[in-house]
């Protein structure tokens, strides 16, 4: 097997995690996807440092794990809070652009 | 040319046996955290997911980074995402109509021109020769990661740090209230509830019913109408009061059906279970 | 001398300005002021008619420079008088005639309250059509023809209480619009053309200009003169502009104003000589308005529309005899000054009848009335027989010229041109000895009014019959006068240009074919309105008879071609407005508006949306970058 084919599968994560995106309204969820996404970018780093032969994408992807991290906890945050105002995670409710 | 160098090449097949496995289980992992319904049941499968990527990165030669994923990721990251699920309501289950029209369309389409643009990228990039991370790994991959953080990336770390500490400061910032008067005490409570004179004894309690956790149960007042007030406030606000009232009767209809397979009578006569009152006479 | 001919135009010019101006205090004597400066205008050109009687012939032209117009480059208009033997004619036919005229409104409107206003209008009138005649570029010549336009419109609706009158009024007015703007075509054309709008230099340049743009021309100076000559297609106000005092039908719609397209066209003669074409519109203009007017003259019953319809197919003859060319010019001129007299006093007799008939006009209840009023009878019996072309009599002498020049055209189209003249010389003779049958024999057939006022026909006072007598001794003898010799040929050549056509056939046998036609033509009218009774009621009559009653069908044809198309056009234009330009204008708003409203829908505030766009937009710039490694 080619391990090109890891490729492959992150570019299949990524677009289910996209499409996720988009279809899904509970926030929660939503950020899921996201994480699924940067996920699979991280497998595509890890692939590119083995097919490099150096570390190099291996230290990206620890780099997007920790912004990953921040992500989440500043997104939970914005979720947390959106919550106690509306007593709803769905994105759709924040249509109007305000609380 | 060195085993080393072919394994870079192409994989074992012990190594293609695990991808196509894990690999079928990661996208049917990723197609379940899209389609549950239930976003637990979404954090769990995402969970999965993620734990068969951190094999994938062990079996590509990045250790550290497989081990970061398990703990970090999928042990503290996702955890985190349960509390929120918690939160916000465990059993709450999403409706998976669509309300923007078209969006659901849209969204397959973005995505499946997004897929094909991406796996016709990858086709044609010539991708054929794999160095191998054997010789970057040669002095032990944690130690390899190490030195180039704490060189060649050290300013990008030193960022990622602060990024690190913003971002807590912001949650905090973020789910902090500031409270603005001093809590009530509960006798304050009491004589605010005597002086609107809405709710002056203590609220009623749920019903109870034998078999369940009887606290999402609407209790029945004196005249036997259900009061929403006996539930929980965030129950209420979720939406998780029970309906007892077909209790009595599915238990009544399980019970003749026992009763009827105990006794070997096939045919039961429709009229006597559908009208019990003409049958008590 | 020269300075004299200013005056001329000043005359019944102050005339007018003192009536108009001077209001009641001046009604007592209005009507003598007005009579008086026109009878001046008429002293000084008979002066200056001794002055260029002695002259040279080929020095008769006087010019007086009043002052510079509209200088303006290259653009240089000159008020500029111009008096030769073909103004010289106009100027005594309008001031002699319009002099008598004067004198006999005298006498007709003499119960009228407005008749010092009256006056005013008839000396502008003066003064407008002797700027007409004497001016020496086509500018000021239109100026001259607005005006005498205008005093038209002021004297048909003269009575504008009478709702007829007034339409009548508006109808001559907007017809001669039409007209009006051939002549102002015409003028531009001109300046284009030649650089310039005076008469010398348009006229003596036609040689050397392409034959397309005189023909131009020529057919808008056509229009023009159609349009203030009642001329088909723009005869259609004449009949209506009957309604105004009978003088006025006299003076303006009989005897001058009408003729101006004559004179324009005669004036214009280099023109028209160099344009064949527009030359052979104005025969065919000429020869169809002879046949149109006489037939309309025999239906009517009116005794004024009778007349009407014989001006306009007498001045059909002039035209024709104009379209002819050199060869016809100076016969038009001639038969419109013999018309000026004899029509004149057909009209002012036609005014006396109706002055001792309570203002009757149906010839049905007249009859007998020549032992009531026998001065009317004996000048408007020598009109009729002017008009008719008795032997030796003024129209006799005219209009035979014009029919042998008819014929001297040659060719097809003289034999043409020719039988129509003679046609129209028969129907002539029959409507005019209808009029007279009707008029003056047979038994009296008035009856008592709705009042119970039985007319009392009586003689006119003196002011109405003298002018009568005047016209009456012009109607016999004119003719006869300027024939002699060939006077009139000879005082009119130096202008106009003469050349002898070759006629297929003797003078002698022409006129014996007209006095032919003629006994023909009176001998019918005897057979039907003199030996038998004339019904007070007309009888309905031939289809011919009832369509030559409606003026043959020229009100409905305007109707239906003119105002329905003119509706019908305004329609489409609405309809194109609305759809095409609105819908243009429209449009761009509504799509402006409707694309915003799509656009805005894309601005729905939900993030997911946004999302897409975002996601749709990498994967563009993915689809991007892939093409253009591609390539």
């Amino acid at each position: 097997m080619n391990p090109v084919n890891y490729l492959y599968l992150a570019a299949l994560l990524f677009t289910i995690g996209a499409t996720g995106v988009l279809i899904r309204r509970n926030a929660i969820v939503v950020f899921m996807c996201v994480e699924l996404m940067l996920n699979a970018c991280n497998l595509a780093f890890v692939v590119f440092s083995r097919m490099h032969g150096n570390l190099d994408g291996q230290i990206i992807a620890f780099f997007t794990m920790v912004v990953a991290a921040a992500e989440v906890v500043v997104g939970l945050a914005i979720i947390v809070s959106l919550f106690r105002t509306r007593h709803s995670a769905s994105v759709d409710d924040a249509s109007l652009m305000k609380l | 040319m060195s085993a080393l160098q072919l394994a870079a090449y192409t994989t074992s097949t012990g190594e293609a046996f695990q991808f196509w496995v894990l690999g079928t289980f990661a996208v049917i992992g990723a197609l379940c955290t899209v389609l549950m319904r239930k976003a637990v049941h979404s954090a769990l499968c995402l969970a999965g997911t993620m734990i068969i990527l951190a094999v994938f990165y062990l079996a590509n030669g990045a250790y550290f980074l497989g081990i970061v994923q398990i703990v970090v990721y999928t042990g503290a990251i996702m955890m985190l995402f349960l509390f929120v699920v918690m939160l916000v309501g465990v059993t709450a289950a999403d409706s998976l109509k669509e309300t923007i029209k078209g969006q659901r369309w849209l969204a397959l389409a973005c995505g499946v021109g997004f897929g094909v643009l991406l796996f016709a990228g990858i086709g044609n990039a010539a991708l054929t020769e794999f160095a191998g991370t054997g010789r970057a790994n040669a002095n032990g991959n944690v130690e390899g990661l190490a030195a180039l953080i704490f060189t060649k990336y050290v300013f990008a770390f030193e960022v990622t740090g602060a990024l690190l500490i913003t971002a807590a400061v912001g949650a905090m910032v973020l789910t902090h209230r500031e409270r603005t008067e001093r809590a009530r005490t509960q006798r304050e409570m009491a004589e605010q509830r005597i002086r609107e004179g809405r709710h002056i004894p203590p609220l009623p309690a749920p019903g109870v019913y034998a078999r369940h956790n009887a606290v999402d149960v609407a209790g029945l007042l004196p005249d036997g109408t259900p009061s929403e007030l006996t539930v929980n406030k965030t129950l209420r606000e979720r939406g998780q009061i029970r309906d007892v009232s077909a209790e009595a009767l599915n238990d009544l209809r399980a019970l003749e059906q026992r009763a009827a397979e105990r006794l070997e009578r096939t045919a039961i006569e429709p009229a006597t279970f559908k009208r019990p009152e003409e049958a008590s006479k | 001398m020269d300075n004299l001919i200013a005056l001329l135009i000043a005359a019944p010019l102050l005339g007018a300005a003192v009536l108009l101006v001077g209001g009641r205090r001046l009604d007592a004597v209005g009507h003598w002021i007005g009579t008086l400066l026109s009878t001046t205008s008429f002293v000084l050109g008979l002066v200056l008619f001794a002055g260029l009687l002695g002259k040279d012939a080929e020095n008769r032209t006087l010019t007086q420079h009043l002052w510079t117009w509209i200088p303006v480059g290259g653009f240089q208009a000159d008020v500029t008088f111009r008096l030769d033997q073909l103004s010289m004619t106009f100027v005594l036919l309008i001031t002699g005639v319009g002099s008598l005229i004067h004198l006999y409104s005298v006498g007709y409107m003499e119960h009228d309250e407005r008749r010092r206003r009256f006056f005013g209008y008839l000396n502008l009138f003066l003064a407008a059509m002797l700027l007409l005649v004497l001016a020496d570029n086509y500018l000021l010549l239109y100026v001259g023809w607005e005006g005498v336009g205008l005093a038209s419109y002021l004297l048909i609706g003269f009575w504008q209480h009478k709702p007829s009158a007034a339409t009548a009024a508006k109808k001559a007015f907007l017809v001669n619009r039409v007209g009006d703007m051939g002549l102002s075509i015409a003028i531009m054309l001109m300046f284009t053309t030649f650089g310039s709008f005076a008469f010398g230099p348009v006229l003596s340049h036609t040689g050397d200009t392409s034959e397309g743009r005189l023909t131009a021309i020529g057919l808008m100076l056509l229009l023009a003169a159609c349009g203030k000559s009642a001329q088909v297609p723009l005869q259609s106000w004449l009949g209506d502009a009957m309604e105004g005092p009978t003088p006025v039908s006299a003076l303006i719609h009989a005897a001058t104003m009408v003729t101006a397209g004559v004179y324009l066209i005669v004036r214009s003669g280099a023109i028209f000589n160099a344009a064949p074409d527009a030359q052979l519109a104005v025969t065919v203009v000429g020869a169809v308005t002879l046949i149109f007017g006489a037939i309309v003259g025999c239906a009517k019953d009116d005794i004024k529309k009778a007349l009407a319809g014989s001006t306009m197919s007498q001045i059909g003859y002039m035209v024709l005899a104009a379209g002819l060319g050199p060869i016809g010019y100076v016969f038009a001129i001639m038969h419109l000054v013999t018309h000026g007299f004899f029509k004149a006093g057909l009209f002012l007799g036609a005014g006396s009848v109706m002055h001792g008939m309570n203002d009757e006009v149906d010839m049905r209840k007249y009859g007998a009335l020549r032992t009531y009023m026998p001065i009317t009878f004996v000048t408007f019996g020598l009109g009729y027989l002017a008009i008719i072309g008795f032997p030796f009599l003024s129209g006799f002498y005219s209009k035979d010229a014009i029919i042998e020049a008819a014929f001297a055209k040659g060719g097809t189209q003289g034999w043409i041109l020719g039988g129509v003249a003679l046609l129209g010389a028969a129907i002539t003779a029959f409507y005019m000895t209808r009029v007279m049958l009707m008029t003056f024999f047979g038994e009296k057939r008035w009856q008592p009014d709705a009042q119970g006022h039985e007319p009392h026909p009586h003689e006119s006072p003196k002011t109405m019959t003298i002018p009568m007598i005047v016209l009456a001794v012009g109607s016999v003898f004119a003719g006869f006068f300027f024939h002699l010799g060939d006077r009139f040929l000879h005082w009119l050549e130096p202008v106009t240009g003469h050349s002898e056509g070759d006629s297929p056939i003797g003078a002698t046998t022409i006129t014996g074919a007209t006095l032919v036609c003629l006994v023909v033509g009176v001998g019918i009218a005897w057979a039907r309105y003199g030996r038998k009774p004339v019904p007070v009621v007309a009888p309905r009559g031939s289809l011919l008879t009832r369509a030559a009653r409606r003026d043959l069908l020229q009100d409905d044809f305007n109707h239906v071609v003119l105002v329905r198309g003119g509706e019908h056009l305004t329609r489409s234009l609405v309809y194109v407005d609305h759809t095409l330009v609105d819908g243009v204008v429209n449009g761009t708003a509504a799509g402006v508006g409707g694309l915003s409203g799509r656009l805005r829908r894309v601005q729905n505030g939900f993030a997911r949306s946004y999302a897409v766009s975002m996601f749709g937009g990498a994967a563009l710039l993915v689809a991007a970058t892939l093409l253009m490694r591609a390539v």
